[in-house]
């Protein structure tokens, strides 16, 4: 026969405050010890022990419970902060045009945020070597692979400043990140590391609304929404296929503006993104850029190579030229183009001065492109964006004379190279 | 304190007034009177004439009611609204001065990052006083703004910019949302402070709020007018959405720019999302037609003033959204109606005629 003895105060009272745990937040330092390491063997044994409680357990201060806390091996489990959309790993491709032979130090300190992603390298022919640290999942592509690609006479195509475009050939990921081999990582107002990688695929897999302009900018991120005003036909917004990052430290001026301002340095880092509206024109830096390459990769084109295009960004003008031909693309095709975060640290490289002393011919060629671009119609049978880039070819033949001939050419070898490497 | 030698005057303070319309009182010029009190102030008193609204010791205004606008603009009064903040421009019509800057009186000082107090009245001068870059989007913003530039690509013969005609300030805590987001999400706050001014670039529309907005009145002032909107309107809470489309639609032809972004203030007063969606119905199913109005207007050559401009405008607003409700022919009627009060009270400086109509407010100065 069971006679048990009846529960004294004490456990009822345990009892009690296992059952209302949920509503105790208060400090439990007051108990005896002893009753304390009841109330925690007791709590464990519910299997009511979450890191909440945890966390008052802790609080205490206690020896004997930190010690048991300790000899049990529990430990506080903490959440991450996981960024507003998942990244699948497989969906990614970095792209690296490498003009320096030693990526150790860039790579490193990419490390903590590209180290799941599949890295492509495009080592610029000019390079004699080029060295990789260990650890990342990463592919190189040499003058002898672009050759084999796509044959010797067109490989010059993907030197310089174009190197990297042949890692958009050869991708097959949707998602394509490409920065400079001069950047580091930025770090936010709190000190964290800006993650490019998440920042920029939160870009893409939101929608962009390029139709009407929402005064609290990118109504998808968190904290925001469309404003009073805002019809609401519009709201649904259309997909994202190119996001433009920006940069702190140096920021992509070109050389006069920077030859007049030796010591102007972006600090101003600006928490926000918006949607480049339809018909508005901008220059699209290469220097931190993200693209969805099923929608738009056949119009990431190296086409335009200055004359005298050097080894820094003030003696190119391809991702200018780049990135009026993709916006004008995303225009036609009821694509979304935004800008603004996120941000990369971009260090010191070159001097303004001397590439101020070369013909900028990159500065003279933007004010005859741009009434081109302005008054660009393509037709509507351009229903992807290798037809729409092969109609701003022919355009560009037609209309813009000689000196870019080899422009348009390029661009229609480019769509033909495109089709015949992903057959 | 040391005193300067020679007096500090305050940007603009003689080219500038501030526009207030009110219902309530002006208890919120008390924490805005370091920055406000060297301006002349214009508050526009809606509802109840026989009402007292006080104005803080101190301040040197004239203030309208209904009566008074009756009064000064005669028949021509009809094109004012009643019970409706949109009778704010009835402000910007007596106006002598070259720049407005307007704010509602549910809006206080908002403190950047860094804890420090906006001055949110110089960074509206500043936005004016800068050009603006309509033609070809700088990724880093306004230029023109300390700690920044035109980037790589900026064409350079679009670096001088146009003139500047509207500042448009962004709000802090309440957000601007229309009724329906705020039924949806009524605790949502906004919280980030974006330190940012950008022109809003050629052809793009944008919802235009009043709570915190500057113009350059000379040259975009006949183009600000508010609507018809609440009491006897079929509409609300559209007033200054409708003077932003037509502004902007008007700025883009006569190339002058328009920015937003910074200055924030406070916006402290939630207004009620029931009495909000009973007046922005019709303009919710409106506003579909109305948006692609404005995307396809356009103004011939021959309009080179923003009367010219307006007056244009009134007849397409007329032609193309008349069919869509009756009310479009009133606003058409109204639009007209405006400018002509707007020419009346602000007569060019080359006419013979000077103006007809002596404007006294009922409260003295």
């Amino acid at each position: 026969m069971s006679n048990r003895c009846p529960p004294s105060l004490l456990s009822l009272a345990i009892d009690a405050t296992l059952y209302n745990f949920h509503n105790i937040s208060s400090d439990l330092s007051f108990l005896p010890e002893h009753i304390l390491i009841d109330l925690f063997l007791r709590t464990l044994k519910a299997g009511k022990l979450t890191p909440r409680i945890l966390k008052l357990f802790l609080a205490t201060g206690k020896e004997e419970i930190l010690s048991m806390i300790q000899a049990l091996n529990i430990q506080l489990v903490l959440t991450p902060v996981l960024p507003t959309t998942s990244v699948k790993d497989n969906e990614v491709d970095i792209v690296i045009g490498a003009f320096r032979s030693d990526l150790t130090s860039f790579m490193e300190e990419w490390r903590p945020i590209f180290s799941r992603f599949h890295i492509i390298v495009v080592k610029d022919p000019d390079l004699k070597e080029l060295k990789i640290p260990e650890g990342f999942d990463v592919r190189v592509y040499t003058e002898s692979d672009i050759v084999k690609v796509v044959g010797s006479s067109k490989a010059s195509l993907f030197s310089g400043y174009s190197s990297r475009y042949f890692g958009y050939l050869v991708s097959n990921r949707k998602y394509i990140i490409s920065i400079d081999d001069d950047c580091s990582p930025a770090k936010t107002q709190n000190g964290e590391l800006v993650d490019i990688v998440a920042q920029h695929l939160n870009n893409l897999k939101t929608p962009a609304t390029p139709f009407f302009f929402n005064t609290l900018y990118d109504p998808y991120q968190k904290g925001s929404d469309f404003v009073r005003g805002y019809p609401f036909s519009l709201r649904s917004g259309v997909p994202c296929a190119l996001s433009c990052g920006l940069w702190l430290n140096l920021a992509d001026y070109d050389a006069p503006t920077q030859a007049l301002k030796p010591d102007m340095r972006n600090t101003r880092y600006i928490d926000a993104v918006m949607t480049v509206p339809l018909k508005s024109m901008m220059p699209m830096s290469g220097v931190n850029i993200a693209f969805d390459r099923e929608l738009v990769g056949p119009a990431m084109i190296p086409a335009l190579k200055l004359a005298k295009e050097g080894k820094v960004r003030w003696e190119t003008m391809e991702d200018v030229w780049c990135g009026l031909v993709v916006k004008t693309v995303c225009d036609h095709l009821k694509l979304g183009v935004k800008s603004g975060t996120p941000y990369v640290w971009r260090n010191e490289k070159g001097s303004a001065i001397d590439s101020l002393k070369k013909e900028w011919e990159g500065v003279k060629l933007m004010e005859d492109v741009l009434p081109f671009f302005e008054t660009l119609r393509l037709s509507p049978l351009a229903v992807t964006a290798e037809e729409c880039v092969v109609e701003i070819a022919a355009a560009v033949k037609e209309r813009l004379g000689s000196a870019h001939t080899s422009t348009a050419e390029t661009m229609v070898e480019w769509v033909k190279l495109w089709k015949a490497v992903r057959s | 304190m040391s005193i300067p030698a020679t007096v500090v005057t305050p940007p603009l303070a003689d080219q500038l007034d501030i526009v207030i319309p009110t219902i309530r009182n002006l208890d919120f010029l008390e924490q805005w009177r370091p920055f406000f009190q060297p301006y002349h102030l214009i508050i526009v008193q809606d509802g109840d004439p026989s009402r007292t609204v006080r104005v803080p010791e101190g301040f040197d205004y004239e203030l309208y009611n209904r009566n008074d606008i009756n009064r000064i603009l005669g028949p021509k009064s009809s094109c004012i609204s009643f019970k409706d903040s949109a009778c704010r421009c009835f402000g910007f019509l007596v106006s002598k001065k070259k720049y407005i800057f307007t704010i509602d009186d549910d809006c206080f000082v908002a403190k950047d990052p860094s804890g420090q107090e906006i001055n949110a009245l110089a960074q509206h001068i500043h936005n004016l006083l800068t050009p603006a870059t309509p033609f070809f989007f700088n990724t880093l913003y306004d230029p023109y703004r300390e700690g920044a530039d035109f980037v790589r690509g900026y064409p350079f013969s679009l670096r001088e910019g146009v003139t500047t005609a509207i500042s448009h300030g962004l709000w802090l805590n309440i957000p601007d949302y229309d009724a329906p987001t705020q039924l949806v999400k009524p605790r949502e706050r906004n919280t980030r402070y974006v330190d940012l001014v950008m022109t809003i670039p050629k052809q793009t529309l944008f919802p235009m709020c009043g709570m915190n907005l500057g113009f350059h009145r000379e040259l975009i002032g006949p183009a600000m007018y508010f609507g018809l909107m609440g009491d006897g309107q079929p509409i609300g809470r559209y007033d200054d959405m409708w003077a932003g489309w037509c502004a902007k639609v008007i700025c883009d032809h006569l190339s002058l720019g328009v920015k937003t972004g910074l200055p924030y203030i406070w916006h402290s007063k939630a207004s009620n999302p029931f009495v909000n969606l009973k007046k922005e119905y019709k303009g919710i199913y409106w506003q579909e037609d109305i948006i692609p109005f404005f995307q396809n207007v356009t103004l011939p050559k021959e309009c080179t003033t923003p009367q010219k401009c307006y007056i244009e405008l009134s007849k397409l607003v007329k032609e193309k959204l008349g069919p869509i409700d009756p009310y479009f022919e009133k606003l058409s009627d109204a639009m007209v109606t405006w400018i002509d009060a707007w020419d009346e009270l602000n007569p060019s400086t080359d006419s013979a005629a000077a103006a007809t109509v002596k404007v006294e407010p009922s409260k003295p100065k």
